[in-house]
């Protein structure tokens, strides 16, 4: 049976405990930063971090200030189009049982431009070291010894849920009916399409440029089109004859 | 906290102020959230807009140090208003009561002021009794001697006007935090109060939280689910290390220090044990002999007799009025008048105000023993930016420390839940817990004493000391045994065996407590309590949150003190769908109940067991500075006239003078004039000793920042990721510019006032992550307790030019 995360932004204090707690289980080294202004550190996802808590303050015309966060991960997409887009069939594997989209050690023989260009959540990462391309598992080590993924153990808030597919899209559908009697703009993101579904209070772009896959974030597709991978190939071509 | 964590979720309205709940108590947070989805409102009032204010339904921006003008005009909109709770206020609360008749308040001072001597006569406060020495009450409260006028005329001057002006909170914003708490007055509705060190850290710091009591009395908020004033408690086992009496003031469970002129055991126990005359009075601090006694006995076991007054001369005694608290013990320090010391689970060198006066004072000791996991600023000192090593005359002796999860024993939450934690792994290396430390220590100065003498030799020989130590073993003498059989009433408890409760608890020397709230927590039936984990509770403490067998809470697992006053004159619950406790069949259901009595309207006793006179004081004399809070200004401020008085800041507020750095900035001090507020983060405890060697941790959160508003910014010609330089007349720190909306300029008497603020986790031994902000702040404290001023200080700052730091 497919499983799900629903993360609820709505119950999430960016105590950035998934962030950690994902680091911390995959064993990931550290990354130099430095503070730049902003809490959100490191700037970006990176081989090194697979789960990134994303800040966003804005200040509204009465001084009213939202300040949205966004644990930003792999989808996990039904059908995903970084799959759809690997030159290799076992670069990028789908695990039937759970749905985690997987990249094993073949994807270092990939065209990671390819790869990357072919998330509309701008989620794939090269490491430099194994030229992997890497990105969030779902813990699939864990799910398969019964546990929860890392990030939804470590939610102290209660953000962030595991769970049979049909569960979570029911528990989303009552959450997004309590969001939405104060929140008039709060939405599922992408829901249909994808295993890690975002309850965002406001417009999704409030929260990150790539909260949700909108045609403009891939110039020249359409959603549809850019989930199911039509155009990856061509893509491929088109850059093979760019050389 | 009067409640338990859970409770948060029964609130309709949550106050968080003082504290940034989501970031600094995560978990606490997650009833706060509860309580929101079941329909209640959560409130944020503080000088920034953090990750607790993105959840809250609203955030309030106010100036640091100005929580008794805003609470001040609270108090005044609910008398005004007639929203408090009546009968609750007439019943349980010191309304009726008269003050005495030299009681009065002029332009600041309270009567009985000695300017000499910064000190109060307090004597001057006292309730007015008759012939018999029973508080004066007028029921009608009629007499303008009545506390509820009283307070009424203390808080007229808190007009919505003034507060504004003073806090730089707009009218609209006062109005809707006054009007949403408020809403709690009734009497099925209940609000809660979270607050942390935003409200201690002040010279004023404890009248704010007295303010937070009386508003809380006036809306009939304690005794209730989802009520109370719940003081959000750090997780270095703050609670547990105040229950047992860490701090110079106090020996375990809540008793004073004794002091020289109190030369006697008896001496020592009628000048601590509260009388009352009113039978309907619990006091239950009269009981205090026995537990002093209990704790003798448990201190010095066989040693402690009636003859020797139970060892009571082996204690150490302060002079009167001598104060041992940290600013105080720094400033002798400094002085060279400290040798030398141990220290564990504290960097001071980092996390004391005033740190390069700090740094300084532990320069001169001749001698330092650090129980510590990592190194840091304090154990490293002498080799800190500008020292010379080679100069440093302190020998230190660093003892390697288990970690956590390196060892057993028991953590108090904030919610007075005993708590055990089991060890994981053994210590790596020569680690060892700190309990070990000190009876390994001590048992080898007890064997040179024993062997060669020494200084004190009885104080050092005569008092009871394992051979090892053993978490769960120190739990049972906590606990408290009988010392001999005993018969009380028609039961007989043998030697040895463990005393079920502190009622039984006797003068005599029968039985042994080393901490009377925590006598009930080990029973020969169930052994350690604080180990329980059962979540089984009835359908009526279902509805509340509340899991009785889950540990054990102090007192006698209670989970919501004050229970009584959540009830009526008969026993009814004021709320009965969130009932705490209720009187059925002639007796108490729901929690433990403050006491088996039958209800006041059958002759029972007032609710408020653990005051003098049974009632919730509104009224309190008790407090070195003032029976009512009364705003004053931060040490430093950007004032140069406090609008509601002469009096600019505390009159009574405690301050050191030794050194250089003991300056403060004049009022209004044109060279410093934005106000410095300073934190704790998330992602790094306290001062960072540990957690700036979790690198997950240190990537996340690497350097110090400062945050401001972006009209600061642009006022300074600083840019969002710049290096800025702070200045206050103690210290420079380097910090990368954090320009933010979540900060906004304050509007203060009519000037802008602008606030800016840093955390205080980066030190100088993790290279290139800055250094303590600390070196910025003041060294003074509030007069009851000596906590310094961390919260509100003056400085400045500039764009770098050379950095240094970071």
């Amino acid at each position: 049976m497919p499983k799900a995360i629903l993360i609820d932004t709505t119950r999430c204090t960016a105590c950035r405990g998934c962030q950690v707690g994902c680091k911390e289980w995959k064993n990931f080294p550290p990354v130099a930063t430095k503070q730049r202004g902003t809490h959100q550190n490191p700037p970006d996802l990176g081989p090194y971090n697979v789960k990134l808590v994303r800040f966003s303050e804005h200040m509204e015309a009465d001084g009213t200030v939202k300040w949205y966060f966004f644990p930003d991960a792999c989808r996990h997409c039904l059908d995903a189009p970084c799959k759809s887009g690997a030159s290799l069939p076992d670069s990028i594997i789908q695990d039937k049982e759970t749905g985690a989209v997987i990249y094993t050690e073949k994807t270092a023989k990939e065209d990671f431009a390819t790869i990357k260009s072919s998330c509309p959540y701008d989620i794939p990462r090269l490491d430099p070291k194994t030229k992997r391309i890497v990105k969030c598992d779902m813990c699939i080590d864990r799910v398969r010894a019964n546990l929860l993924p890392m990030c939804v153990k470590s939610c102290a808030m209660g953000a962030m849920s595991f769970g049979e597919r049909a569960d979570m899209l029911k528990l989303a559908a009552q959450r997004l009916v309590a969001v939405q009697k104060d929140n008039p703009k709060a939405q599922l993101c992408d829901m249909e399409s994808v295993s890690v579904i975002y309850l965002v209070a406001d417009a999704p772009n409030m929260y990150h440029k790539f909260a949700v896959a909108e045609a403009a974030n891939t110039p020249g597709m359409t959603r549809k089109e850019m989930l199911a991978g039509a155009f990856s190939p061509l893509r491929k071509i088109a850059q093979s004859l760019q050389g | 906290m009067t409640q338990s964590y859970t409770d948060i979720a029964n609130a309709d309205a949550v106050l968080i102020m003082g504290s940034n709940c989501a970031e600094h108590h995560p978990i606490a947070f997650r009833w706060v959230l509860k309580a929101k989805e079941a329909g209640g409102v959560v409130i944020h009032v503080d000088p920034k807009f953090s990750r607790t204010s993105a959840r809250s339904d609203f955030h309030v921006p106010l100036r640091s140090g100005t929580d008794i003008a805003f609470l001040g005009g609270m108090c005044k909109y609910i008398l005004d208003k007639k929203l408090f709770f009546a009968d609750y206020v007439l019943n349980y609360t010191n309304a009726s009561f008269l003050v005495g008749e030299k009681y009065s308040f002029k332009d600041g001072l309270f009567s009985g002021f000695d300017a000499s001597k910064k000190k109060y006569d307090q004597s001057q406060w006292a309730f007015e009794k008759d012939e018999k020495g029973m508080v004066k009450r007028d029921k009608t409260l009629a007499n303008p001697r009545c506390v509820i006028n009283v307070l009424k005329n203390h808080y007229e001057r808190y007009t919505l006007d003034l507060v504004s002006q003073v806090t730089g909170v707009s009218k609209d914003n006062l109005l809707k935090v006054y009007d949403a708490f408020a809403a709690t007055g009734k009497p099925d509705k209940a609000g809660t109060m979270l607050y942390a060190l935003g409200w201690t850290q002040h010279t004023v710091g404890v009248q704010n939280i007295r303010l937070a009591g009386i508003i809380q009395l006036l809306l009939g908020n304690f005794g209730v689910a989802g009520g109370g004033i719940n003081a959000l408690r750090g997780e270095p086992n703050v609670q547990g290390s105040t229950d047992h009496a860490l701090l110079y003031g106090y020996i375990p469970g809540y008793h004073n220090t004794s002091i020289a002129t109190w030369k006697t055991l008896e001496d020592y126990q009628k000048a601590n044990t509260p009388k009352t005359v009113d039978p309907l009075s619990v006091n239950w601090w009269q009981n205090r002999p026995k537990y002093i006694v209990s704790l003798l006995k448990g201190w010095f076991g066989d040693y402690a007799t009636k003859d020797n007054d139970f060892g009571y001369n082996l204690l150490p005694k302060l002079d009167p009025g001598q104060d041992c608290s940290h600013l105080f013990i720094f400033d002798r320090m400094y002085q060279g008048k400290i040798k030398g010391g141990f220290l564990f689970g504290h960097n001071p060198c980092q996390s004391f105000p005033n740190t390069n006066k700090v740094r300084k004072a532990w320069d001169k000791l001749d001698w330092l023993v650090v129980g510590e996991v990592f190194h840091n600023e304090s154990t490293d000192n002498f080799k800190r930016p500008g020292a010379d090593p080679k100069k440093c005359k302190t020998e230190i002796f660093l003892l390697p420390s288990a970690y956590r999860a390196e060892k057993e024993g028991t953590i108090s939450n904030s919610g007075r839940w005993h708590m055990w934690h089991y060890k994981a792994i053994d210590p790596i290396g020569q680690c060892r817990s700190m309990g070990d430390m000190v009876v390994q220590i001590m048992g080898r100065v007890r064997a040179l004493y024993a062997k060669e003498g020494g200084a004190l030799p009885d104080q050092v020989l005569k008092h009871e000391l394992p051979a090892t130590f053993n978490a769960d073993e120190m739990c049972k003498k906590i606990n408290g045994m009988f010392t001999r059989d005993t018969k009380i009433g028609d039961k007989e408890y043998k030697k040895g065996q463990l005393v079920p409760a502190f009622p039984l608890l006797q003068t005599d020397g029968s039985t042994t407590s080393l901490n009377w709230v925590y006598c009930g927590g080990y029973t020969e039936a169930e052994g350690n309590l604080a180990k329980r984990r059962d979540l089984a509770q009835t359908p009526m403490q279902a509805k509340i949150h509340l899991y009785p067998k889950f540990a054990w809470a102090w007192p006698v697992n209670r989970r919501i003190l004050y229970n009584r006053a959540g009830v009526d004159l008969v026993g009814n619950p004021y709320n009965p769908d969130k009932a705490v406790i209720a009187w059925q069949d002639g007796k108490w259901v729901g929690d433990v109940p403050d006491g088996p009595a039958k209800p006041m309207a059958q002759g029972g006793p007032y609710p408020f067991i653990m005051q003098t006179e049974g009632h919730g004081q509104l009224y309190g004399p008790g407090r070195v500075d003032g029976p009512l809070p009364e705003h004053y200004e931060p040490a430093e401020t950007p004032l140069t006239v406090n609008p509601f008085s002469a009096q600019m800041s505390n009159p009574c507020m405690k301050q050191v003078h030794a050194s250089e750095y003991d300056v403060l900035c004049k009022n209004g001090d044109p060279r410093f004039p934005i106000v410095l507020t300073t934190y704790c983060m998330t992602e790094h405890w306290c001062s960072g000793s540990e957690t700036r060697n979790g690198p997950a941790l240190l990537e996340a959160e690497p350097q110090q920042y400062v945050e401001m508003s972006p009209q600061l910014a642009e006022e300074k010609g600083v840019k969002n990721g710049d290096v800025v330089v702070v200045e206050s007349l103690r210290g420079r720190v380097e910090a990368v510019a954090m320009v933010t909306v979540r900060i906004k300029p304050f509007t203060v008497m009519g000037k802008t006032v602008h606030l800016v603020g840093m955390p205080f986790a980066f030190g100088w031994t993790k290279p290139k992550c800055g250094d303590a902000v600390n070196r910025l702040t003041t060294s003074v404290g509030d007069p009851n307790t000596t906590i310094p001023e961390y919260k509100a200080c003056l400085v400045n700052l500039k764009k770098a030019t050379k950095v240094t730091e970071l």
